[in-house]
């Protein structure tokens, strides 16, 4: 199948960029990945016709469960398939969605003022790390432990917990967001580690610490749109964010 | 090389007691005056800078991702063994470790493997410490499952993501750290040296990924936890970043690389679609718990609808061949098994380049047993992932699945306190070689990883620190200025090589001739072809190849890749001089000339107990030899049967 690949490109250390389309020949059982590789095979043979290169992208395990994938593919974060990384999204997808040889596919980088572009689709989010620096944990080093099966922990609490733990750090809720914020992404750890017996003794100190590193590193607040959850891969609820709210709200009371 | 492993002496269950006791310690207010250098921030990278910067050192840990969260750890699906026999059902500490010697096809040390069933009853604790989210029953215990190798239950879990969530537990410890200012984290940055001063590892040389910036880091030890080279082969199960590049730098610096052949086949991956493909996907080895695996006993109905196959019809190899381990044989046993009814013409699945190289992996049985809810629970998004791929659901057509490279048991060769023969020079988890032997059992390279990193390296550093260790240096040393020089002489190489042929395809051409003459099966014919292959391709890479995308100063994937696949080029002739020397079979690595007449592998004990270390003595030339003898005092050297 034809498909014209409209990609943005910006060189490094660009403040901005611009779209080019190209032409590729693809098969259903490709990866969108694979057909960028493809692509880019293209891009480097005919280098005198192109000069602009290959195009960089973010990637790495391509099995849906690093993270490092990044791509808003016709305006959706990871593209149409819904609980899917860019990885994980093969072009049978498209053709499923009715897409006709010769058919656009639009593809961008993440953006958020948080998430610098530093070249084509690759985005800085060094950012999410500084939030799970601040708070991310349970402090205990190693050696400290007491037996694993010392503390029973319900099966419905742990599979909750592991629910939100499953969160992968692509930052898709991010670039979904209209106001870039990574309220999902910090609710995600903050609901992970207050479901766990372990994560009780830190759990208020951990939300006011982690949301106040969000705060300050240019994400923007949380006003109830939930297209985080729409776009995220692992399909992490928004409920993660009440329960961030309810841990906030427990400082407040308790300061009173 | 002199190669000391020093094993401590005695009975094996008191010798890590004893060394831990005997091991020097570094005072409190001492250790802030060292600095670490950790390269990775895998499980075993990780752990180990979390616990160093815990007992007071100062750490700097590098990684190419954009995080330390994206290490290829991440990926690991089953689980992770322990000792713990909450299962009561006769497991031990030395049942491990007997399962893990046998396992491992009687070529890992025993002292170490030893030493990693104690600390494996550690892992865990500290890993539900942490608050990693492990599978539990109603009761609130920690439940456990079976994996191939084993007759227990030893197996902890966390759906299918178990290397997600223990990684995650290692990153936040490490997050801690790095919030305390206590390690200094560089991700988008790639070790492309190692600095020695008199014969220590002193240092390494960096480049940053986005700037382009060659750095020098200087540090009282280097720790490097790099992972495996199974992208050797081009395709695997490895990340598309994984690479052989800090372990093979090392090994050009002076470090013994001990059995760089053994590599291993996971028999669980779904099957290649077509030339475009870019990489392998893994479906976990627990799936062989409930999934049973078959193929048509008639060569007429390898095409045919498998639902439509009666049971009569079907040959289920592995229960047929290995009836008390049944779906359950190790690793490699599965992998040459599929191998062979395949190579007989009873493959599944699509016609690739003309062959059907799939078996089938059926879960009727179980679902029809335990209900589509309880198998969905076990293994949903192992299933999902894998209709995603496939574009079919498991819960209605067998899934289809070939042996795919996933791990490399090879690595740098260390002694029994992890540090390499480079004195300082420490190496931690799968970029080591020391714990799997020929061949490695599931669940247990987690295991490894963070038995390494959160329990080993931790007391056995502050001993060369304190013993060996001669006097900080900082980077103007000369010898960061020499080794510096070299780094930006390769860099401009590579930046320089301006052909038409895309870096990817040089990569390709030398995975095919991996896959076909030092894969799963290997013979003395082959791995000369290869050997005379390796080295042509190489000359046509440097000649031909053409790395795009600007220059050195910038975001530049292209130049990492070219630097990556380079060092491929040379290390895979090292894989196939030990593949070729090592003329007997053992665990993943099978010798067609030595076999039974049922196609088992036939080791050789008496020439090939030793692990073989391999000294670099320039590109292109044969290397040099060291031998390591391997004890077994107390597991007895006996044929491995399955049956």
């Amino acid at each position: 199948m034809k498909v014209k690949l409209k990609i943005w490109r910006q060189k490094s250390g660009a403040p901005t960029g611009g779209f080019r389309t190209y032409d590729v020949e693809v098969v259903e059982e490709m990866s969108f990945l694979e057909a960028i590789d493809v692509l880019n095979e293209q891009l480097i043979r005919d280098h005198e016709k192109h000069p602009e290169g290959p195009v960089a992208f973010d990637h790495d395990c391509r099995e849906g469960i690093c993270g490092m994938c990044s791509m808003v593919i016709d305006g959706r974060p990871h593209g149409p398939r819904p609980g899917t990384t860019t990885c994980q999204l093969h072009m049978r997808e498209f053709v499923r969605r009715g897409f006709r040889d010769g058919d656009t596919i639009t593809v961008e980088p993440f953006r958020a003022k948080a998430f610098p572009v530093l070249r084509d689709l690759v985005v800085d989010r060094t950012a999410l790390d500084v939030i799970q620096q601040a708070g991310g944990f349970v402090s205990v080093s190693t050696g400290a432990a007491p037996d694993a099966n010392a503390i029973p922990i319900g099966k419905a609490d742990a599979d909750l917990a592991f629910d939100y733990a499953a969160c992968i750090g692509c930052g898709a809720c991010v670039a979904a967001c209209p106001n870039a914020s990574a309220m999902l992404f910090t609710a995600a750890k903050v609901s992970h580690l207050s479901l766990l017996p372990q994560g009780q003794v830190e759990r208020t100190q951990r939300a006011i610490e982690m949301i106040s590193a969000h705060d300050g590193l240019g994400f923007g607040g949380c006003t109830n749109h939930n297209e985080c959850e729409a776009a995220c891969p692992k399909e992490i609820s928004t409920d993660s964010i009440a329960r961030l709210n309810q841990e906030l709200l427990r400082t407040l009371v308790r300061a009173h | 090389m002199e190669l000391k492993a020093k094993i401590p002496s005695g009975p094996i269950a008191e010798k890590w007691d004893k060394h831990r006791f005997e091991l020097k310690l570094v005072n409190p207010a001492n250790k802030r005056k060292y600095t670490i250098l950790v390269v990775g921030s895998g499980l075993a990278g990780a752990s180990a800078a979390a616990t160093l910067a815990e007992l007071g050192y100062h750490v700097e840990c590098f990684c190419f991702q954009d995080s330390p969260r994206r290490a290829h750890s991440i990926a690991a699906q089953g689980g992770i063994n322990a000792a713990k026999n909450y299962r009561n059902d006769g497991d031990s500490i030395y049942r491990l470790f007997y399962d893990t010697v046998k396992g491992g096809d009687f070529r890992a040390r025993e002292a170490n493997v030893y030493r990693l069933a104690q600390v494996s009853v550690d892992i865990i604790d500290q890993c539900v410490a942490q608050g990693v989210p492990f599978a539990r029953e109603y009761g609130g215990m920690l439940d456990n499952r079976s994996f191939g190798g084993a007759q227990v239950a030893r197996t902890f879990y966390a759906r299918g993501q178990t290397g997600q969530q223990l990684l995650l537990g290692a990153y936040s410890a490490l997050n801690r750290q790095i919030g305390a200012g206590r390690v200094r984290m560089h991700p988008r940055t790639e070790m492309l040296d190692l600095v020695l001063v008199d014969g220590h590892a002193r240092g390494i040389i960096t480049r940053d990924l986005v700037s382009g910036e060659i750095r020098r880091f200087a540090g009282d030890a280097v720790l490097v936890a790099t992972g495996g080279y199974g992208n050797v082969f081009f395709l695997s199960t490895n990340a598309k970043g994984s690479n052989v590049t800090a372990t093979y730098r090392c090994y050009k610096r002076g470090a013994g690389f001990a059995n760089p052949c053994f590599t291993q086949i996971h028999p669980t991956c779904i099957p290649v679609s077509g030339g475009h493909q870019s990489k392998l996907t893994l479906m976990s080895e627990s799936l062989r718990n409930d999934g049973r695996v078959w193929v048509p006993k008639n060569e007429a109905d390898v095409g045919k609808d498998p639902r439509k196959i009666p049971d009569a019809d079907r040959y289920y190899f592995l229960e047929e061949r290995y009836p008390s381990f049944g779906n359950l044989v190790p690793r490699d046993v599965a992998s040459r098994a599929a191998k062979l009814v395949c190579d007989e013409g009873h493959g599944v699945g699509a016609l690739v380049d003309g062959v059907r190289n799939a078996v089938y992996l059926d879960f009727a049985d179980a679902i029809q047993r335990d209900g589509r809810e309880t198998i969905d629970d076990r293994y949903g998004n192992l299933f999902e992932m894998y209709e995603r791929i496939a574009g079919e659901s498991p819960y209605e057509v067998p899934m289809r699945i070939y042996p795919a490279v996933h791990y490399t048991m090879g690595g740098l060769w260390v002694d029994y306190n992890l540090m390499s023969n480079v004195p300082g020079l420490h190496v931690l988890g799968e970029a080591n070689f020391s714990d799997h032997g020929a061949n490695r059992l599931g669940a247990s390279a987690l295991m490894q990883g963070l038995a390494d990193g959160y329990f080993v390296v931790p007391y056995t550093l502050g001993h060369y620190l304190v013993s060996m260790h001669r006097g900080t240096v900082g980077t103007d040393h000369p010898a960061f200025e020499a080794t510096e020089r070299d780094v930006r002489a390769r860099i401009d190489k590579l930046v320089g090589l301006k052909g038409d042929v895309p870096v990817d395809e040089f990569h390709r051409r030398l995975g095919r001739i991996m896959w076909d003459d030092c894969g799963m099966a290997r013979n003395a014919e082959g791995l000369q072809r290869a050997l005379t292959e390796i080295p042509a391709l190489r000359e046509e890479f440097w000649a031909k190849a053409r790395v795009p995308g600007g220059g050195p100063t910038e975001l530049n994937p292209w130049i990492e890749q070219a630097g990556r696949v380079a060092d491929f080029l040379e290390f895979a002739e090292l894989m196939c001089h030990d593949a070729l020397y090592r003329d007997e079979s053992c665990g993943g690595h099978f010798r067609e000339e030595h076999q039974t007449e049922e196609g088992e592998a036939v080791r050789n004990d008496d020439v090939f107990a030793h692990a073989a270390v391999w000294e670099h003595a320039g590109v292109g030339q044969e290397p040099g030899l060291t031998k390591e003898p391997l004890q077994f005092e107390y597991v007895k050297l006996t044929t491995r049967s399955y049956k």
